[in-house]
């Protein structure tokens, strides 16, 4: 992992999201499901973010402002500054033979950099309103489905391997459906380098920091909340 | 100087090089027992700070002995070991556990998680009892929510304390602005950061006065003039909590900061900058001007 300040190089609204570019500088962009700590303006701690694409020199972050760091995030202009601490955690493996990426929500931010590193494979992605759907355009090859359907309804009957991010119960169906899939899983992290013990997570019956196990987990079942 | 971590806010093996950027690195909690912790929401930000409720996850003392302790030492930093359990024979059981393991320089009395039930005796207790297993020198970590952290300084000085802690955390809750439910699934947690510091300077400066032992001062902590400032107050050594979650590069910043604060201010070296705050001399408390004109009344009841 390194620390770097870097520069914003361009922010762009994606639906009710925001893709924040950043110089890449001298850190290394890592394996598509991994993260960067990003530096929130304003607040005590940083906030953890999948890269979405590494191109061109470049860094980008899709982030959804759902709180006041994310918001704060979302706020940086071309030429402001911010820490970025990474890469960090487990990306996905990308040794596999039939990928299908699956993405629900925001879900879908680590897919775009997946999808290149696995040469635009099939994906389905799934969204509350077609609003926040105008994020699937980040990704070729998208089918998209719209809430109240979800995405275990587009996904074919033969065999895949499932690469997948998103919200839980989504995380759950799809595991119940593809057993070996490697899901991306999402908790609150102060530190995102195993530090601070904030993300534990249910991990096949025991606590575990999911900064350091994952945030990209095989085949294992992980109970976020309580 | 040294500057130390403060426990629970680093994990040595996760990453040795913030450990090594340390001049002492100081272990999460060690309890007899493993402990998971406690169940997930455990952290939560809020405007000046964050809350923890980790709730002294550590793999128990017969683990840390046998797999973890070998492992710390290849760090090579050294090695202050935390120490907690739910009664004072707990604590001296890891202290004398403790006392034959070689790399291990002092031993911290974590006297003050707000995160789980305490031990029924008082911190001096816990001391002397530990005070009895070990020839380590033991530091003692108290809680800045005691209203008079002072009399707890002396208490357990009394009982054989080599050193202070200060600060813990103080106890907090968040709400989630939607629901306006608690955040962390432990309802409460201890609140860390930028707002602790004039809490943590308080409590240095009351036990710098109250005790000849010497401090390491802790509590939002991020850049060198907070270390320089605790140092006033009157701590002969520095710890960094909070911020190393934000910035694991803030052991070499800090240092560097303190060093060109200190020399700014045209001390030789940061320690000199201690006791600074203790040339100012508060005015008597409204219980002391009382002893003070009653014993006045005394004296000129005397000569007449």
């Amino acid at each position: 992992m390194r620390r770097e300040l870097a520069a914003v190089t361009g922010a762009e609204q994606v639906g009710p999201y925001t893709l924040l570019r950043v110089a890449q500088g001298g850190v290394d962009a890592g394996v598509p499901g991994q993260f960067f700590m990003l530096e929130a303006p304003g607040r005590v701690l940083p906030r953890p973010m999948s890269v979405c694409l590494a191109a061109a020199g470049e860094l980008a972050f899709l982030i959804d402002p759902i709180g006041p760091g994310t918001r704060a995030l979302c706020a940086l202009e071309r030429g402001d500054r911010l820490h970025v601490l990474g890469p960090l955690g487990n990306g996905f493996r990308l040794d596999v033979e039939r990928p299908l990426l699956v993405g629900g929500g925001i879900g879908i931010a680590p897919l775009p950099f997946l999808s290149a590193a696995l040469g635009s494979p099939p994906a389905i992605v799934g969204f509350r309103t077609a609003g926040h759907a105008e994020a699937a355009a980040l990704l070729p090859q998208a089918e998209v489905v719209l809430e109240p359907t979800y995405v275990t309804a587009l996904l074919p009957d033969e065999p895949h391997d499932v690469l997948a991010c998103g919200p839980e119960p989504m995380l759950r169906a799809l595991r119940r459906l593809a057993p070996a899939a490697q899901l991306a899983w999402e908790a609150p992290m102060a530190c995102g380098y195993g530090a601070c013990y904030g993300c534990a997570v249910e991990v096949g019956g025991e606590l575990r920091r999911l900064c350091v196990e994952g945030p990209v987990l095989e085949g294992a079942l992980v109970q976020a909340a309580a | 100087m040294r500057l130390l971590n403060a426990s629970g806010c680093l994990d040595a093996l996760a990453a040795p090089d913030v450990a090594r950027s340390l001049d002492v690195f100081v272990t999460k909690t060690i309890t007899p027992l493993p402990r998971e912790g406690n169940e997930p929401v455990r952290i939560a930000e809020t405007d000046a700070g964050m809350l923890n409720a980790i709730g002294l996850a550590n793999p128990g003392r017969e683990r840390f002995l046998a797999e973890t302790l070998p492992r710390l030492r290849e760090v090579g930093v050294p090695l202050w070991v935390s120490v907690g359990g739910f009664a004072a024979a707990e604590y001296a059981e890891t202290c004398a556990a403790l006392d034959e393991e070689r790399g291990v320089e002092a031993i911290e009395l974590n006297l003050s998680c707000p995160n789980v039930d305490e031990a029924p005796e008082s911190a001096a207790e816990i001391v002397a009892a530990c005070r009895a297993a070990t020839r380590l020198p033991l530091w003692a970590k108290l809680s800045p929510s005691a209203w008079d952290v002072a009399a707890a300084a002396r208490a357990v000085e009394a009982a054989g304390a080599d050193g202070l802690s200060l600060v813990n955390t103080l106890r907090g809750l968040a709400l989630d602005e939607r629901t306006l439910r608690p955040r962390l699934a432990r309802a409460t947690g201890g609140y860390s950061g930028p707002a602790l510091k004039p809490v943590a300077l308080a409590a240095v400066w009351a036990c710098r006065r109250a005790t000849g032992l010497p401090i390491v001062g802790m509590g939002g902590v991020r850049s060198g003039l907070d270390a320089l400032e605790l140092v006033a107050a009157g701590a002969s050594a520095v710890a960094l909590g909070t911020v190393l979650f934000a910035d694991p590069a803030a052991p070499a910043r800090v240092r560097a900061e303190l060093a060109a604060e200190a020399a700014a201010r045209g001390f030789g070296q940061p320690l000199d900058a201690r006791d600074t705050a203790h040339a100012h001399e508060p005015p008597l408390s409204s219980e002391q001007t009382t002893l003070r004109r009653k014993s006045l009344q005394t004296a000129a009841k005397a000569t007449a």
